[in-house]
């Protein structure tokens, strides 16, 4: 390519680039702020949201709430999505399409369908905020994830290794244990991933069936921001922005080093 | 170690029968394998033979018949149950795990622990000689080094069967001379039982003690590889072990003998065939001759006919000649022998005596690969 041409194009790359995350970078000088408002440019520089964040109970427990829920939600989504998925592959039936589909719609229904449905379900077993409520429903939400996850490494998964580790004197449960789990494992840890972040962002559902004893970071942002303008909710947002993109860094460090077996 | 005549099982296939659906893979097949026995299932694809050997394997049930390994049947017996060694022609190596974990792996199952696991892991390595290569992973090995983990992995646990699905099949000719030697090796230092399943049949008569030619779904015809050449049994045995040529014609009987009219011209054998068959002439490449149309053979069957390829081979020649009918004969000279250009005009020149009279068959022009 000619340099005109380069030039060109890594101007447009620059320009996407930032059009996707200046949303984000936005959010890092706000939290510095020293007056109590959402204001960007900031006028002064304090450390006074992250200190609130983590003192003031009403946030800490958010935090702590939402992560409780989001691993227990992880670890039960990715079982059942991985045994689904499992299931799925190995289904000679056609009915396998059909259940495939089934199992997927929690992605494709409108998120304040399944909200309504689920409150009015939770008022009558008195699930409203709960954390088996919380669990229950995002770990509904998250299976999808970890279905379309683990299936796109079955899918790449070679059926003859176990037929080999068959003649080799495993069991069926071995074989999957020693061969087919580790060989899939980078399927099921991006779906526990994704079902940790469906359930640790999810606001619709959490809307509706929370309690003033059982708030999620979501909703406590959400509610903070619409009683006043708290800059601490930048704070929190400039904190997950690092702690996501340490938690990806590390995810594609891994992967590459694997690639290059 | 014990000697090996007594290291391998016996293996005795008894009407055996597999049927997917309305189509049947195997046909009725009784096979027997002695201990030590190393018996290549040769045919072309879709012929049976790697049926027969999941069926051994246990990794495809039979539909009918019975199947004794070591004198015990195994039908219903799944196939890690049934301490068989399997080679693939995929390899199936596991990605994951280092060569000298792969091969340890059947150890680990059948709770071998170390030092002797360790032990029997060099060994198996050191005898497919890839003993500086235990801490490499598959991919980083060349198919050739694969197979041969593979290999060791498979007898490391001393089956007393060992099963390979074409296991040189992916890859080139040199590696898979120079391995084939390698598995004859193994095997006479084993003593195991090995079934070997190939549709090349060179192959098959380097390596094998036997043979059984498969076609579509059943055995045309069981012998060692020289029974196979010399004595074929039917056409499709003829045709498919070693090159051959096959005449075909109206033919005649009179008394013991046999006569088949080749476009106008009469060749004749002092043979009958059994039953009112059609008989057709196999003839192998070295048992006919050739000279300049109207040179001696007078005494012999003389057949005419136009060179149609000339092959130098570097230990002599190989010509394709076409007959009046168009069939093509292939014709096997030495160094010495008069040379040929494509286009000359010659006598096809055989003995009677060297012809074998074999059944007519539709089936042996079909499911050539």
């Amino acid at each position: 390519m000619k340099l005109p041409g380069r030039i060109l194009l890594g101007l447009f790359c620059l320009l996407v680039a930032v059009w996707l995350i200046a949303p984000t970078i936005v959010v890092v000088p706000m939290s510095f702020n020293d007056k109590k408002s959402l204001a960007f440019p900031p006028s002064g520089f304090s450390w006074q949201w992250y200190q609130n964040f983590f003192t003031n109970p009403e946030w800490s427990a958010s935090l702590v709430s939402s992560l409780k829920v989001a691993v227990v939600t992880a670890v039960f989504a990715t079982i059942i999505g991985t045994l689904a998925a499992f299931g799925l592959d190995r289904m000679k039936s056609r009915v396998s399409g059909v259940l495939r589909a089934l199992l997927i719609t929690p992605m494709v229904v409108p998120g304040v369908v399944l909200a309504v449905g689920i409150y009015a379900v939770y008022l009558d077993t008195q699930l409203v905020g709960t954390m088996t409520g919380f669990v229950m429903a995002h770990t509904m939400l998250a299976v999808p994830f970890v279905i379309i996850a683990v299936s796109a490494s079955l899918e790449v998964f070679d059926k003859r290794l176990e037929t080999a580790a068959a003649s080799l004197g495993a069991t069926q449960l071995t074989a999957f244990r020693t061969v087919t789990l580790p060989l899939i494992a980078p399927g099921i840890l991006s779906g526990l991933l994704f079902a940790f972040v469906t359930s640790f962002d999810e606001i619709i559902v959490a809307l509706f069936i929370t309690s003033p004893y059982l708030k999620t970071l979501p909703v406590q942002i959400f509610s903070s921001i619409t009683r006043d303008a708290d800059p601490t909710v930048a704070a929190v947002g400039t904190l997950l922005f690092i702690a996501t993109s340490l938690v990806i860094g590390a995810g594609l460090l891994i992967g590459s080093r694997q690639g290059k077996r | 170690m014990a000697s090996p005549s007594t290291r391998g099982a016996a293996i005795d296939l008894k009407s055996v029968s597999k049927h997917y659906g309305s189509f049947i893979a195997l046909d009725e097949v009784s096979l027997r394998i002695e201990p030590g026995e190393f018996m290549t299932l040769l045919g072309p694809s879709g012929s049976g033979k790697t049926t027969t050997l999941n069926i051994i394997a246990g990794f495809t049930e039979v539909s009918s018949g019975s199947l004794d390994v070591g004198g015990k049947s195994v039908i219903g017996v799944p196939a890690h149950k049934r301490n068989t060694g399997v080679v693939f022609q995929h390899y199936a190596l596991f990605p994951h795990m280092t060569v000298s974990r792969n091969v340890a792996y059947p150890l680990s199952l059948r709770g071998i622990a170390n030092p002797d696991r360790e032990a029997r892991v060099r060994k198996a390595l050191d005898m497919v000689k890839m003993t500086d290569f235990g801490h490499r992973f598959p991919s980083e090995l060349s198919g050739g080094q694969q197979q041969r983990v593979a290999l060791a992995r498979a007898i490391v646990f001393d089956p007393p069967l060992l099963l390979m699905d074409e296991p040189l099949g992916a890859l080139d000719k040199k590696l898979r001379e120079w391995l084939q030697l390698e598995i004859k090796r193994i095997h006479r230092e084993l003593g195991t039982t090995f079934v070997y399943v190939t549709h090349d049949q060179e192959e098959a008569l380097v390596l094998s003690d036997r043979i059984a030619v498969f076609n579509q779904g059943r055995i045309e015809q069981i012998g060692s590889g020289r029974q196979l050449y010399d004595e074929p049994e039917t056409l499709f045995v003829g045709k498919f072990v070693g090159d051959s040529t096959i005449l075909r014609g109206a033919p005649s009987t009179s008394g013991d003998e046999t006569a088949i009219d080749i476009a106008g011209r009469k060749v004749t054998t002092a043979k009958r065939l059994p039953g009112g068959a059609k008989p057709a002439m196999l003839l192998r490449p070295e048992k006919l001759s050739l000279a300049r149309r109207g040179m001696g053979g007078r005494d012999k069957n003389t057949l005419p006919g136009r060179i149609g390829e000339a092959i130098y081979l570097g230990s002599g020649s190989k010509y394709e000649v076409v007959l009046a009918d168009m069939s093509k004969a292939i014709v096997r000279s030495t160094l010495d022998a008069e040379t040929f250009a494509i286009g000359d005009e010659v006598d096809l020149i055989f003995a009677g005596s060297d012809v074998k009279l074999l059944a007519d068959d539709d089936k042996a022009d079909l499911n050539l690969t």
